[in-house]
């Protein structure tokens, strides 16, 4: 891992109050911003970052495994967004310990810093599923650009690649790699991919585009060892089946990274406990992005975790009412060719009503769910025209009943004319 | 490209010029003969859209013998054989010919002496008894003859034209617009008397919504009135009229309140309309179906001729009643004796010195004696088993009588029925044993006469397709085949044109109002170039505009025109608790008759798509009924399921069903199965105007629209009706019920075969929405949206996408939003057929765009620029445009 860097040195006043921020990932990144629009001098500001680089877009990972984009194009805020605030960023510095009552932290470098305040966004951890061989070389995780880099290298020798997991990271991972020519399976645990996001028929239409890109996908599949010598050589399924591989990719899901939290004493269950103000067991201290739990639950995806660094960077500046409220999240699969969106609550259930689009022989689905004339959810596959509007109307909880006949079509169509054609006709007859 | 060839139009009584043009693409241009005195250029929406109605998909065209193709030998000997063994059998009277106005004179002419003088029997009645018997039977009460006194150019030179029971705007347009014209010229006053507030109304001065059937009440009140106010014309009424005396007594009743009373119009009203008339040298009651088709309609005729008689306002420039016909050569038909009770050139049945000229003349093997069966009694007596043998030509029978059902029933009992006709399949030839091909417009040779008496040639332009046949050689051919050879070798219809042209003169002498004889030595080349005349034109006359009675000249006993006493008797079937609603029927614009030609042009489709039933506000909220609804429109003796139209137009008590719909086109619409079978005591004539009624609304659960490439068949619903559109068809749908699975439904329908053709769908069940599109490549072949409302779906704009194509797949998803997006134009209904400009076109341009003259409108979109027959409809869209900016 590379040296800490220092990267800038504002001038010190020592008159304004220590913000110092652990993480330096897309939810710290945004509560920066939010917080430098409103007050660019409340505070002087401190970033450790564990990785030895800058804030970048992680959702954009996926583009640069496929080679679509490069790492300079995913970017968030380069080195000049730092000095341009006064920020001091140390880079791949990972913070040791937290010292609530002297209030200052420690990296594994040897560097304290001392805070007023201090936003603990440490994210989380790839969920490594212990089966034999798990460690062995040639099985990765996909969480960081260190990870995709590894991947990159692996592919390069063309060889053979199981994914395990068959949710969005896996198979974003499965068609960069097989997009940069290798063989690639994904093993997945459940009967459809991305249950999460995606119903069964969605889910069986994803499985189709895949394999007829030359992705074999193997459902409702248990993996029960990873083997190979001195490094990976396959996967051995439940069945006793073995898949041959080069490349092992673990893409089951994550976990909160909440262990220096946990050692500083603060209140950890699933995640770093906060309140609906982002604030932890310590009210001196914040939590934000996929370390955090609130009310019980833990985020992944960006939106949410956008709405925790607006919440953090108003308590910041002072009182306010913003408080942290889960809304309906969105998925987007970002594997070129395969159009997928999924948003908020598309389960089934009482009270509950769908609406359906599909045309079959273009690999067209649209699935909107309506409860209480609202939408509640959708699932787009193949279409996902007029995603974002419809992610507006799930999280505004708009009615949508003027507009429910053309809703699935689109923004552009408006509410219904009182008066339908046939009644324009009728006007005329017998004139 | 062909030659042009100079022709009339085959649609309504104005008779307009044509000239067509077929084109070197397969089709025919066509306009407005400019030389032509009826119409000088102009044409209507249905006019100009003939070329659209040419193509030979539907057409007949070999003859068949009980379904299966057969021989013009096999077939005619078949008829000849039938018909002979009948007449054997059971007498001249077991036989009969049912015939057309739509037929040309000559055809007409050749049936008519095949009937009565060589068969012996008067059993020829036709279609023109339902169009204006009445008229006929009026004329020949106060004139001695069926004469219409005056000329077009009379509605020209008036200072008032009264329109009674005349949808003018619609159904005649282009007299309605010389009418408009001169109005616009010479500020012509225009008093519209009929139940509804029709286009007609829009360039009225006064329009007199009168109960329906009251208007004998309201003309003999006039007729008092003119008494009263000192109008009447002592010396015409001295010199050329009798029977004043009595009609006075008959009229005496109808004082003013009297006749507000009855005709539900107020006092002052009718008083300001009495003033007009006595006041108006100038005047000229224009009369039409609205007066003929009544229980009462020789009565109406002639109440309204007893004031133009009183006022001595008859055959003088700009005066006179003027009786506009229906169809395009009733008047042919009147003028050859093609009606049960007439015998030939304007000569009576019953009148045994005209029964000796005809049979002299023809050589008649056996002249008939006696009157035959008019229309409605002769359908009565075909299902009594009276008749044996029934021969249709060129008309519709199952659609167009009243009690409609009664009619097919008849024709299913009969036990030998032939149907001649251009097209294959109608709601009539469906029950006949010989169907024979006839020739159609554009393809056969002829006269008409239109409603001013003015004779013009229907000219041949294209080729007879397949075996079809000019009537006057299929009857001719039967005829030599029941052993009248001699007298029906004819060599053409010039020939036959010539022998009725001097029969009319045959024995003449002045004596009869038809004398055509100075085209009695016709040759082939003189018919092919016979230029339009009016009749009289005795032998050695040149041709003249002429005008009957400005100095009597009368036709009866004593030379004098007879007063008929006309007293007031209500409608025939009065309105019960059960039947409260007074079902009247009638025209649209662009359609005809029951619309074999009209539906074939999508354009004319696109004014009105659907059978419609008109009622009043007040009627539609007692059932809860709106507009698009589908109702129920019920009579003890049939019913209808046609789409609602709640519109102020229509008095209370009242609702208006279009005549034209068969089951050729939608599932129950043919409303004359409601209108009960009452005639006139003279005239015979049915009353289709004023049959007790119900409505009630149709409980439809699901309502569907479907367009498709092909026509679609063996469709599944409670409710259907068809619309030909530019690149298919367009369906409207309705069920009571689902079916039990809309997608197979879907699939079944819309024929979703093979890998490619799986249908895009779209289902929201909780919104009640079921919506299919099939496509093969990228052209939509058909959609279907199911739900549970009428509204949502731009019709115009989905069958549209027929005609689109889909290359990009989301578009294939965006048909099923049924309608465009924002950024696309909706027109709306067509308004101008003519340059297909629609409602919402024009609303924009009045609007948004600043139009606010029918003048602006059309230099604007061209709307109302060519044949002019929506230029009512633009100024009611302007004038209501004005009323929605002042409230």
């Amino acid at each position: 891992m590379a040296s800490p860097q220092f990267l800038s040195s504002p001038a010190q006043t020592g008159s304004r109050p220590r913000l110092v921020v652990i993480g330096n990932g897309m939810a710290p990144g945004r509560a920066l911003e939010r917080l430098f629009e409103a007050a660019p001098d409340a505070y002087e500001v401190t970033i450790f970052n564990a990785e030895p680089r800058v804030n970048y877009d992680r959702i954009m990972l996926s583009p640069l495994l496929s080679g679509e984009k490069s790492f300079d194009e995913i970017v968030i805020h380069g080195d000049g967004w730092y000095v341009k605030h006064g920020v001091t960023l140390y880079k791949g510095a990972k913070i040791a310990a937290i010292d609530r009552a002297a209030r200052t932290v420690t990296s594994d470098g040897g560097i304290v810093a001392g805070y007023d305040k201090l936003i603990i966004a440490t994210g989380s951890v790839p969920i490594v599923i212990p089966v034999p061989g798990h460690d062995l070389p040639g099985v990765l995780t996909y969480r960081d650009l260190d990870d995709v880099q590894g991947m990159i290298l692996a592919a390069q020798s063309r060889g053979r690649a199981v994914v395990i997991g068959g949710g969005l990271l896996g198979l974003e991972a499965a068609a960069g790699l097989n997009s940069r020519g290798m063989d690639v399976s994904v093993v997945h645990l459940m009967p459809t991919l991305m249950e999460r996001q995606l119903d069964p028929a969605a889910g069986g239409l994803l499985k189709g585009a895949l394999e007829a890109r030359g992705i074999r996908v193997f459902t409702g599949a248990n993996t029960k060892a990873i083997v190979g010598e001195a490094r990976v050589s396959g996967v051995e399924l439940a069945g006793g089946r073995v898949l041959p591989a080069d490349l092992v990719v673990m893409a089951v899901g994550i976990r909160p990274n909440a262990a220096l939290a946990q050692a500083a004493g603060l209140t950890v269950q699933r995640g770093i406990v906060v309140d609906d103000s982002m604030r932890t067991s310590d009210p001196g201290i914040f939590a934000l992005g996929e370390c955090a739990e609130c009310a019980g639950q833990v985020y992944g995806l960006v939106a949410p975790l956008y709405e925790m660094a607006n919440v953090v960077a108003a308590h910041l500046i002072g009182p306010t009412p913003a408080r942290f409220q889960p809304s309906a999240v969105a998925t987007k699969l970002k594997v070129t060719g395969i159009n997928l969106f999924s948003a908020g609550d598309f389960s089934v259930g009482p009270g509950r009503q769908d609406a359906v689009l599909t045309d079959p022989a273009s690999g067209v689905y649209r699935r909107v769910v309506l409860e209480d004339n609202r939408v509640a959810g959708c699932v787009f596959y193949g279409d996902t025209a007029n995603s974002s509007w419809f992610f507006d109307l799930i999280r505004s909880r708009a009615d949508i009943s003027a507009i429910r006949e053309t809703l699935i079509f689109g923004p552009s169509y408006g509410a219904l004319d009182d008066a339908p054609a046939a009644v324009a006709a009728s006007a005329l007859r017998a004139a | 490209m062909g030659a042009a060839v100079r022709t009339t139009c085959p649609y309504c009584g104005v008779g307009c010029g044509v000239i067509a043009t077929p084109l070197p693409d397969g089709t025919t241009g066509i306009k407005g003969d400019a030389a032509h005195p009826a119409n000088k250029g102009r044409l209507c929406s249905k006019g100009s859209a003939l070329g659209e109605t040419l193509a030979l998909d539907d057409r007949l065209l070999h003859p068949m013998v009980m379904g299966e193709r057969a021989s013009w030998n096999g077939a005619l000997d078949l008829v000849a054989q039938r018909f002979s063994q009948a007449i054997a059998q059971y007498g001249p009277d077991a036989v009969a010919i049912y015939g057309s106005g739509q037929l040309l004179t000559e055809d007409y002419y050749v049936a008519n002496k095949l009937m009565k003088g060589f068969i012996g029997s008067a059993n020829m009645d036709t279609n023109s008894r339902l169009c204006m018997a009445s008229s006929v039977a009026g004329h020949k009460r106060a004139f001695g003859a069926d004469t219409v006194p005056g000329t077009y150019e009379d509605l020209e030179h008036a200072d008032l034209v009264v329109l009674v029971g005349s949808n003018l705007a619609w159904c005649h347009p282009v007299l309605f617009q010389r009418l408009e014209t001169a109005k616009a010229q010479r500020g012509t006053r225009v008093v519209v008397i009929d139940p509804r507030r029709t286009a007609t109304c829009e360039i009225a001065d006064q329009h007199l919504a009168l109960a329906p059937g009251s208007d004998v009440a309201l003309f003999n009140g006039l007729l008092v009135h003119l008494a009263q106010a000192g109008r009447l014309d002592r010396t015409y009424i001295e010199a050329h009229t009798e029977g004043l005396e009595a009609a006075f007594i008959a009229a005496d009743a109808a004082s003013l309140g009297e006749v507000a009373k009855v005709t539900g119009l107020d006092g002052a009203e009718v008083a300001a309309f009495y003033e007009r008339f006595a006041a108006t040298e100038r005047t000229v009651t224009v009369y039409s179906q609205g007066v003929n088709q009544s229980s009462a309609g020789t009565d109406k005729v002639n109440a309204i001729i007893n004031c133009h008689l009183a006022t001595g306002r008859i055959g003088k420039p700009g005066m006179g009643p003027f009786s506009v016909t229906g169809q395009p050569n009733a008047m042919g038909g009147r003028e050859v004796g093609g009606l049960a009770n007439m015998l030939a050139a304007h000569m009576d049945l019953t009148d045994p010195e005209h029964r000796r000229i005809v049979g002299s003349f023809w050589g008649a093997r056996r002249i008939a004696q006696s009157p035959g069966y008019k229309a409605t009694d002769l359908f009565r007596a075909v299902g009594e088993g009276r008749i044996k043998a029934l021969w249709i030509m060129a008309t519709n029978p199952a659609d167009s009588l009243p009690e409609a059902d009664s009619v097919v029933r008849a024709l299913k009992t009969c036990p030998f029925v032939v149907v001649s006709d251009a097209i294959a399949q109608t709601d009539t030839s469906v029950h006949a044993h010989v169907l024979l091909p006839a020739a159609a417009w554009g393809e056969k040779d002829g006269t008409v006469t239109n409603s001013e008496r003015r004779i013009s040639r229907q000219r041949a332009f294209l080729p007879a397709p397949g075996e079809a046949k000019p009537d006057w050689w299929i009857v001719s051919e039967v005829a030599k085949r029941m052993g009248f050879g001699a007298a029906f070798d004819y060599a053409g219809a010039g020939v036959i044109f010539a022998e009725h042209a001097r029969l009319s003169g045959h024995e003449n002498a002045g004596s009869r109002d038809f004398d055509i004889s100075a085209h009695g030595g016709i040759d082939q080349a003189g018919y092919d170039g016979l230029e339009p005349f009016q009749w009289p034109q005795r032998a050695g006359e040149a041709a003249h505009d002429t005008r009957f009675f400005a100095d009597g000249g009368y036709f009866t006993a004593t030379k004098r025109a007879q007063f008929v006493a006309t007293p007031y008797r209500p409608p025939a079937s009065a309105t019960s608790e059960a039947y409260p609603l007074v079902l009247n029927t009638g025209r649209i614009r662009d359609q005809w008759h029951t619309m074999t030609r009209t539906a074939k042009s999508a354009r004319l489709m696109s004014h009105i798509n659907e059978p419609f039933a008109e009622l009043s506000p007040l009627d539609a909220a007692a059932k809860g009924i709106k507009t698009g609804d589908l109702v129920e429109v019920s009579s003890p003796t049939g019913r209808v399921v046609v789409r609602a139209d709640v519109s102020e137009r229509q008095r209370r008590g009242s609702v208006f069903v279009p005549m034209h719909w068969t089951d050729q086109l939608a599932s129950g619409a043919r409303i004359n199965t409601a209108v009960e079978s009452v005639i006139d005591p003279v005239s015979g004539q049915p009353e289709l105007k004023h049959s007790p009624a119900t409505i009630d609304k149709f409980a439809a659960l699901w309502h569907g629209l479907l367009v498709t490439a092909d026509k679609p068949r063996g469709l599944a619903a409670d409710y259907w009706a068809l619309t030909p559109v530019k690149a298919g068809w367009r369906t409207e749908l309705a069920w009571r019920e689902a079916p039990e699975d809309w997608g197979t439904f879907a699939s079944s329908l819309l024929g979703a075969h093979g890998v490619g053709a799986q249908l895009v769908a779209y289902r929201d069940e909780g919104g009640c929405q079921h919506r299919f599109a099939a496509f093969e490549g990228e052209r939509l072949t058909g959609a279907l949206f199911i739900s549970s409302s009428f509204a949502g779906i731009v019709r115009g704009w989905a069958a549209d996408q027929l005609a689109a194509s889909f290359a990009n797949g989301s578009d294939r998803l965006r048909v099923l939003a049924g309608r465009p997006s924002a950024g696309g134009i909706d027109p709306g209904p067509t308004v101008c057929a003519c340059f297909d400009v629609g409602l919402n076109q024009i609303v924009a341009a009045i609007t948004t765009g600043g139009c606010l003259t029918v003048e602006a409108v059309g230099a604007a979109l061209k709307a109302g620029t060519n044949c002019g027959s929506c230029r009512s409809e633009v100024k009611r869209l302007i004038d209501q445009s004005a009323v929605a900016k002042a409230g």
